[in-house]
């Protein structure tokens, strides 16, 4: 080969390598040391874009995803009700605590097993207030339509969102239509709104987890994702499988009335468990440690993923949550769960520990250990 | 380097000899058989790799893969069952 | 799961695991490289070193297909796939392999139409369904993966198919082994052997290891257990001063290989003179590309390439890290310059590579993970 060229991103990250602190000092387990140190330090340094554009990582809710929000939106709309990035903000309204909520759906294929777009849009706004300890009341819609789109589809959709909603007790009260050029939408994107009211006594919070918690998920993890991932029908791959998209409301109601040592809950979407135990460990700074054998997988989920290649914690649920409560009330939060139909299949799969702070830690089935860090975007299919 | 994972041939696809549909824990997919020199039947286990199937697992070996398996452990217990006796003792 | 659950019981690998600490001999350090990623993969997503006594130590091999695609290729498949009315197509392990300009999801966000497949048959059907598209399959892996773009290609050609063509990048593991066999610094007492590769090349590649550079190999399986028992294979060759070529991975892998594959392979591709391999450098005769009979499905002939190399930054160690001789952490700009966010070298480039690996899982010592897990 005749020509040779740098890669800009490389030679950028070079000199900002050379303009920082480097070289180390002493024996071997030290300079190893400094430089873990150096790494965790690098960590916790300030999110930066580094893109040009806009990636699909950017929405996988990954490592990318962070990077954005907090670098990004955070950054610009910082307030106090914002800055804490739950599932839902609360708003003080006079007397009042209310929780706010806002959630697009851009999911492909619309219909697939087990659901569609539109009651996945109600639950999914549903579940994001109920998790935050809200009770759900009322939701906006807003619908991005595409020129060419049925009609008959489009009342599929919205009367599985009535049906959804009713299951709910949440009320749709406003909305909104645009339609968009052939060829600029998916057919029908769906952006809603919740707001529901919260306990006048309640805060709940991953950041209040402490060690000695246990964590709890409502059920099986990965079936919405790979439902999803096969229904795409690109690889070729079928099984009797449905997603798990559900309205978690009363389940997280029996979690509040049950359990007084109840921390904080968080529904699995985007990232799945994973993802939500590094935010937990990251906002507690405390150590999150699972049991990999504790966690419930179907055997239809674990073959899709062996096959592909990725990790059932990290594929998306949507009507699956995590629980964070006092460990001495884990026992009752597992008998809660398991009492309502939706958490029949719950399971403590860890608990909180306080060393190393931020990290996320599994015990292999095998019996080894391993770190379970956050993803950069989706997981992706791989074949080595 | 390469992600292979086993599954069971369910049914040879009539119309194309090339292909068998292979199910592995509960999912399904139709894989192409080519690359094998004879022809699996329904029942056999097959190491599945980018939608080939690129070998036919032997049964006999993995048998006796897992019998030394199984040998170490027994020993293994053996031996911590000798310790337990001794310190008994 | 058959042939997957019995290899992941934590009782058997205990007992073992007191068998290899019996087999070592106080005093002295075992140095063995997994060559295969896929066997990387293992050892971190079960935890594995935790069964291992602190004189063994594993290396993590070239055997990363992705991670060895220079700089360049990744650029000349992103010229390729801005052509007009291209679909490129390749595995998920590419999609965020960064070229010198950045990554195919980096591309697709300028509008390039590059597409995960699982299998190149996929690619192939997607060049059926668009027959108004010219449908480019960028072929990575080593034999284990060869074969079934070879398939593809026979396929293609039998059924006429003129809008498809392959982009080659396949490359062989002998010679990579080769190159790290004759580095001067090279400290290993053994291999364990790439097991899906020689589902394919069968055993009998490996014999010049042991024979002509007296290392003992044993071709392992890809669970827990079948590491955990190859590593004891290769303990006991060595307190029997032994050095051979053995197959713990039997149920899949025949002495012989797999005749079928490799006579795909032979009618479809050739071995190119020379192949660049990120960290490694120039290597001969260690990547295929197809013969002139296949021209018409050839992408590097359909289109024209730039071609331009991309050299990785001078204070890159990969080599070195690759061979062995400098853990993760030791490379100069590991964790600062070099993170799976910006793999300034192979070895942080996919998660089977050995810094990222050490990155996200081996960061913490073994002690604190262990205080830490209560394990």
């Amino acid at each position: 080969m005749s020509t040779e060229r740098l890669a800009p991103w490389a030679e950028q990250a070079m000199t900002e390598h050379h303009a920082a602190e480097h070289g180390t000092r002493g024996g071997p387990g030290e300079r190893e040391q400094q430089v873990l140190d150096r790494i965790d330090r690098a960590r916790r340094r300030k999110p930066k874009v580094r893109e040009e554009r806009i990636t699909s990582a950017h929405g996988a809710g990954g490592k990318a995803t962070q990077t954005l929000v907090e670098a990004v939106f955070l950054d610009a709309f910082r307030n106090s009700m914002l800055e804490p990035l739950g599932d839902a903000a609360e708003l003080p309204v006079d007397s009042a605590r209310l929780a706010m909520t806002t959630d697009s759906f851009v999911v492909s294929p619309l219909f697939f097993p087990g659901g569609n777009i539109g009651d996945l849009a109600v639950n999914g706004t549903v579940n994001d207030l109920a998790v935050s300890g809200a009770t759900p009341r009322y939701l906006s819609c807003g619908f991005i339509l595409e020129e060419g789109f049925e009609v008959a589809d489009l009342r599929r959709i919205v009367s599985s969102m009535t049906a959804a909603a009713e299951a709910a007790g949440v009320s749709l009260v406003t909305g909104d239509t645009k339609v968009v050029g052939k060829g600029s939408g998916d057919g029908c994107y769906l952006n809603t709104t919740g707001v529901g009211t919260l306990d006048p006594d309640r805060t709940l919070g991953i950041h209040t987890a402490r060690p000695g918690d246990a964590v709890l998920v409502s059920g099986p993890v990965g079936d919405h994702g790979v439902t999803i991932m096969l229904e795409r029908g690109e690889l070729e791959i079928d099984a009797d499988l449905e997603s798990d998209t559900a309205p978690l409301h009363g389940l997280c109601r029996r979690l509040l009335d049950d359990v007084p040592g109840l921390r904080a809950m968080r529904d699995a979407t985007r990232g799945g468990v994973a993802t939500i135990l590094n935010e937990v460990a990251r906002a507690a700074d405390v150590s999150v440690v699972v049991d990999e054998d504790a966690v419930p997988v179907r055997a239809e989920v674990r073959g899709a993923c062996e096959l592909l290649g990725i990790d059932p914690l990290y594929v998306a649920c949507e009507g699956r949550f995590v629980a964070i409560v006092d460990g001495a009330e884990a026992d009752a939060a597992l008998a809660a769960l398991r009492s309502e139909p939706l958490g029949r299949e719950a399971a403590v799969i860890g608990h909180i520990g306080d060393d190393p702070p931020g990290l996320v830690l599994l015990k292999t089935a095998f019996g080894g250990t391993r770190i379970v860090d956050l993803l950069v975007g989706d997981p992706l299919p791989r074949i080595c | 380097m390469c992600l292979g994972i086993p599954g069971e041939v369910v049914e040879i696809v009539p119309e194309q000899p090339d292909l068998a549909r292979v199910k592995v824990s509960g999912v399904r997919r139709a894989i192409n058989v080519g690359l094998l020199e004879e022809r699996p039947a329904p029942g056999d286990w097959v190491l599945i790799h980018v939608g080939f199937a690129l070998s036919k697992i032997d049964e006999e070996e993995a048998r006796a893969a897992l019998e030394f398996l199984e040998g170490i452990g027994q020993s293994y217990v053996d031996e911590v069952d000798a310790l337990r006796q001794s310190m008994i003792e | 799961m058959k042939f997957v659950d019995e290899y992941r019981d934590a009782d058997k690998a205990r007992a073992l695991a007191a068998k290899i600490a019996g087999l070592c001999e106080p005093g002295r350090q075992y140095k063995f490289m997994e060559v295969c990623g896929g066997h990387t993969h293992t050892i971190y997503k079960h935890g594995l070193e935790d069964y291992l006594p602190e004189q063994v130590s594993l290396v993590h091999g070239p055997g990363c297909p992705v991670c060895v695609i220079p700089m360049g290729r990744v650029d000349d498949a992103i010229h390729i796939a801005s052509q007009p009315d291209v679909i490129m197509t390749s595995f998920g392990d590419m999609m965020r392999v960064p070229g010198s300009g950045g990554t195919f999801f980096d591309s697709n966000a300028e509008g390039t139409n590059i597409r995960m497949v699982y299998s190149p048959l996929d690619s192939l059907k997607i060049a059926r369904q668009n027959p108004d598209k010219h449908v480019v399959f960028m072929a990575i892996g080593f034999e284990t993966t060869a074969p079934s773009t070879a398939m593809t290609l026979l396929r293609a050609r039998e059924e006429g198919i003129e809008n498809f063509s392959v982009f080659c990048n396949h490359v062989t593991i002998i010679p990579a082994i080769k190159a790290i066999l004759d580095s001067p610094d090279l400290r290993l007492d053994g291999f364990l052997g790439p097991g899906h590769v020689s589902t394919v090349i069968g055993c009998r590649p490996y014999e010049f290891i042991a024979a002509d550079y007296g290392k003992p190999l044993v071709v392992a399986g890809f669970e827990p257990l079948d590491i955990l028992q190859s590593i004891y294979q290769l303990l006991l060759q060595l307190r029997d001063g032994r050095c051979e070529v053995e197959n713990q991975y039997s149920r899949v892998v025949p002495w012989q290989g797999n005749v079928v594959a490799l006579k795909a392979m032979a009618e479809t591709m050739e071995l190119r003179p020379y192949f660049e391999w990120r960290g490694l450098g120039f290597i001969s005769h260690s990547a295929m590309r197809l013969r002139d009979g296949f021209a018409e499905f050839d992408a590097e002939r359909v289109f024209s390439m730039p071609g331009v190399r991309v050299a990785d930054p001078k204070a890159c160690q990969c080599g070195e890290v690759l061979k062995g001789v400098l853990k993760p952490w030791e490379c100069k700009v590991f964790g600062t310059a070099c993170t799976p966010e910006t793999p300034i070298g192979t070895c942080m480039v996919s998660p089977e590579g050995a810094c990222a690996a050490y990155y996200n899982f081996g960061r913490f010592s073994r002690q604190r993970v262990k205080e830490a897990t209560g394990a």
